[in-house]
This record gives C-alpha cells, structure tokens and sequence, in this order.
C-alpha cells in the first residue's frame, strides 16, 4: 500500500471537514479540530524534550543516559552547573501544589529578569533609537544633474511629516488646539491609512492559506491541475 | 424596507455569509483549475533584496533561517526556494538553520525538492549545509553571534561541525555575509534585525507571511535591506529570478501561479466591500426618508 496516497487521503478529508464549519458547526469539523489540538500538544511535548530537555540537561548531567537518544552525548562530559536550571525548572512545577506554590516565584522572576532584560537592549536599540536616527532624512533631495529628485523628496516628506504627525496625535500633555489640530488630524489619517494596507495584507494572506489547500486539494488529491 | 417589502437591497444587505464563502471558495478555484497566471512586476522592496545576493561574490556565506511551519508553507516556502536557487546560482555557500521545531521539516523539503533534484553538482557540506533546529529563539540567536559551533556542534546528520568544510573560517555569525530569515511569527525575522543585525552590524533580508509585513517595513531599507511580504512578494522574487536566471523558468513559479486565483479573490472582496457600503447608504437614505 502507498502510505503517501493514504496520508494525502487524510489529509484531504480533515481539510474537508475544517471546512465544513463554513456550513454549520458539526460532528467532523469537532472531530477535526479535537484532533488538531491533541495532536499539536503532543507533538510540542515530544520536540520539547528531545531539543531541550534531552541534548540541554539530561545530556549535561548524564551524557551516558541522553546517549540513548542522542548519540553524540555520550563524548560530552558531566556538568553539574545544570542543576541550577534543573532546581529552578522543579520550582516552577511547584505551581500546581497550593501549598508550596509560592516557590514557582523564584523561576518566574528569573525569567522575567531575563525576558526584560534582553527586551530592553533590543527594543530600545533598534525599534527606538535606530528608528528615531533612520527617520532623520533629508526633506530637499536632489539628482545627479544637481536639480530636485521629486519622488525621493516626495517621498521622505511623507515619511517624516507622517511620523510626527502620527506621534503628535498620542501626545496628551498638551491640548490638540492651535497648530496641534490639524497635525494631529493628519496623524490620525497616516494611522487609518497604516490600519487600511495592515488589514489588506492581513487578507492576502488568508487567502494565500486558502490557495494553498485548495491547491493541495485539487492538484496532490485528486490530481485535476 | 421600502414600503414593508423586502425588496432586493433588504436582501442583498443581509446576504447569508455562506454564500459569500461559496463565492470566495469559486474566485480561487476557478482560477486553479484554468491555470490563471497573471503578469507581476517586482517592486523595489524586493528588487533591493534580489540585488543585494545578486551582488554577492561566489564563495559569500549566507545564512538561510526557515523560521515557519506547514501552517504558513504556501506563502514562506517558495521564498526559501527562490532564496536558495539564488544563492546556489551566485555560487554561494548556504547555511541553513531554523529557529523553529517545525522549520526542520521544511528544510528536509527543500532539500528534497530544490538542493538535491535542481542542484545535483552542488555538494552537500561543501557548498551547502542543514544545521537543523535549535530550541533558544532569541538566546540562540545572541549565542551564536559570539560563538556558533558551540551551539551547532553537529549538522542535522550528526556529523560535526568541525569536520565540515565549509564551516572553516567560520566563528560567529558575523562571519556570515548576509542572513536570510523567512519566517512567520516569532521568533522570525525581527529577531534577526534586533539581535543579530543592529548588534552583530550584519546585513539582513528577509521574506516573511503578510501579516507580518507591515511591522517590518520600518526597519527598511536601514536595518532591513529588502522585504519579500507575502506570497505576492515571493512572487515578486521569483519573477526577478527567471529574469535573470531563465533555466528556472519551470521551476520558480509556485507563488507566480497562485497570484491569478489571489488576484480574482482580491477584486470579489473588494467588491463585495464596494457593495456592502452601498447597501449601507441606501438603507441608511431610506431611514431617513422615512422618519
């Protein structure tokens, strides 16, 4: 029996039965999406602890045992500095005891420290600081005969006027009268506008997904195109 | 109503959605089924993209991270194999690593599909390697920009990395000519930008889902030197890539032939939209009439 032609056939069917819901909710497309989630966890659970939990902590405190299933282990040696991790990994286990819940504190603080600490390199380098320095554009752009390249500084005009204004309209320390109005105005369009094209991509891309099942369905199942 | 009957606008204002999704399901598989493919025109976004490898010496090590899975394959697998058609064309060496669990199967895919069918005089170690998934996301990421083979001590067939030719010479990431991220969500492309391009000062694309396209774009063109968004920008590429590349004209077409079904979807909901807003008016006229 060709086990491609039946994992296609599955395939297929569950494709028609998530698609069901289009029509009404109903016994397959429950069934369907049951399956989908308890496949799912199951799957993460299983690559967590094969790419984590074997080769990053078994491996590091008994090489000869994470051999089992990762041959090259068994040349790594012994290191005892992964119990810390292991100790902290137990304390956040804790959570599920009421009575000794209050120790998975421990583990969430460190990975708080962690997450907000690299956040903070990362966020305030380059989505504010790179960004605030790539936003410093020439406004007068000119060619390489010397005149004025109308499409760049067109275009770097919207840019910059774009962002100030955009940021004008979340600035509430002072009220949006005077020459505040209309740029805030003009912020608020830039951000509809900006809302607009993330919404039309968002639906390119939904659709992109359906093309590909549909095509899926059509060309690997039942071989039409 | 006009008049108390149900007249057409009443009826077309409260179209059952089903027959909307029944409309939709046709825009896209009429097109398939007549093999509908449109002309597209790479825009300079991509072109920027196309470009930059386009420039690259033969011998440049560029890293290709599938960051995506099965859910977002129609849209980031063809930029994968555009990305690695060019690499390979520019007698590249390619590094492919992928910063999510289900990005391993889709590198077994290109490799199946693209390295060992298109490029059969292309070794496998010496021009190009699959150092499989690691779990980290972004630690991974700030560990191999100082040190990369203490993280990737083997490639995915377990043969280490320091007996692979083509990782001599290679310490860190910024050994790395170019990254590549084609990814879906996090960890993705964005984390390339922040940790391994602002810091590491290492110049990266990318080719990402649609959705998230237009959180990158600001990173462009000074932090992000092009952008393939969606599976229109995989077609963009794909489109620079025949141009100068003609022997993939066959084979580069997976997201040019799935533009003529996006297209004709495109223009219904536009004009459903259009008509919906119609509706909307005309009703609302008519209220007014009435009161």
């Amino acid at each position: 029996m060709d086990l491609t032609r039946v994992e296609v056939w599955i395939g297929a069917l569950l494709t028609l039965m998530i698609f069901s819901f289009l029509y009404k909710d109903n016994v397959f497309y429950k069934f369907a999406e049951h399956l989908f989630v308890g496949v799912s966890a199951a799957y993460w659970m299983v690559v967590g602890v094969h790419t984590t939990i074997i080769p990053n902590l078994l491996g590091k405190l008994w090489p000869r045992a994470a051999a089992v299933w990762l041959p090259a282990a068994g040349e790594w040696e012994m290191d005892l500095w992964f119990l810390i991790p292991l100790v902290f990994g137990l304390l956040l286990l804790t959570r599920l005891l009421k009575k000794v819940g209050y120790l998975s504190r421990w583990s969430m603080g460190l990975i708080i420290g962690y997450a907000a600490g690299t956040n903070l390199i990362r966020y305030l380098q380059s989505d504010f600081m790179s960004q605030i320095s790539h936003t410093m554009i020439p406004l007068f752009v000119k060619d390489g005969g010397g005149g004025l390249a109308f499409g760049e500084t067109f275009s770097n005009g919207i840019l910059f006027f774009g962002t100030i204004c955009g940021l004008v309209y979340f600035f509430f320390s002072a009220e949006h009268k005077g020459i505040l109005r209309p740029m805030s105005r003009i912020g608020i369009w830039v951000l509809m506008v900006t809302f607009g094209a993330s919404f039309g991509y968002t639906v390119m891309a939904r659709i992109s997904l359906l093309t590909g099942r549909v095509q899926y369905l059509l060309r690997d199942w039942l071989g039409v195109i | 109503m006009a008049g108390g009957k149900r007249d057409w606008v009443y009826k077309l204002s409260r179209l059952d959605r089903r027959i909307i999704f029944f409309l939709i399901g046709l825009s896209v598989v009429v097109p398939l089924l007549i093999g509908l493919v449109l002309p597209v025109f790479t825009s300079p976004i991509v072109q920027n993209m196309f470009d930059r490898i386009e420039s690259l010496p033969p011998g440049s090590r560029v890293l290709l991270s599938c960051d995506y899975g099965p859910s977002t394959a129609p849209e980031n697998q063809p930029m994968a194999e555009s990305i690695t058609r060019h690499a390979l064309a520019r007698d590249c060496r390619l590094y492919i690593v992928s910063l999510w669990a289900t990005g391993a199967g889709q590198i077994e895919l290109l490799q199946d599909q693209v390295l060992r069918t298109e490029f059969e005089g292309k070794e496998e170690g010496v021009d190009w390697v699959n150092l499989g998934y690691k779990a980290g996301n972004q630690g991974l990421i700030n560990a191999i920009l100082l040190d990369l083979k203490a993280m990737y001590s083997t490639d995915v067939r377990g043969t280490s990395t320091g007996s692979i030719p083509m990782m001599e010479g290679v310490a860190n990431l910024t050994d790395m000519d170019l990254i590549v991220g084609i990814g879906s969500g996090f960890p993705g492309v964005k984390e390339w930008i922040q940790f391994a391009g602002d810091r590491g000062d290492i110049p990266i694309t990318g080719g990402v889902t649609a959705v998230e396209a237009p959180l990158l774009y600001p990173y462009y063109p000074k932090q992000l030197l092009g952008l393939m968004g969606g599976l229109q920008g995989a077609a963009e590429y794909e489109t620079a890539l025949i141009k100068a590349y003609p022997r993939f004209r066959q084979t580069a077409v997976n997201a040019v032939r799935l533009m003529g079904p996006q297209a004709v979807a495109h223009t219904l909901i536009a004009l459903l939209v259009i008509l919906g807003n119609v509706m909307f008016f005309m009703e609302r006229r008519r209220e007014g009439k009435r009161s």
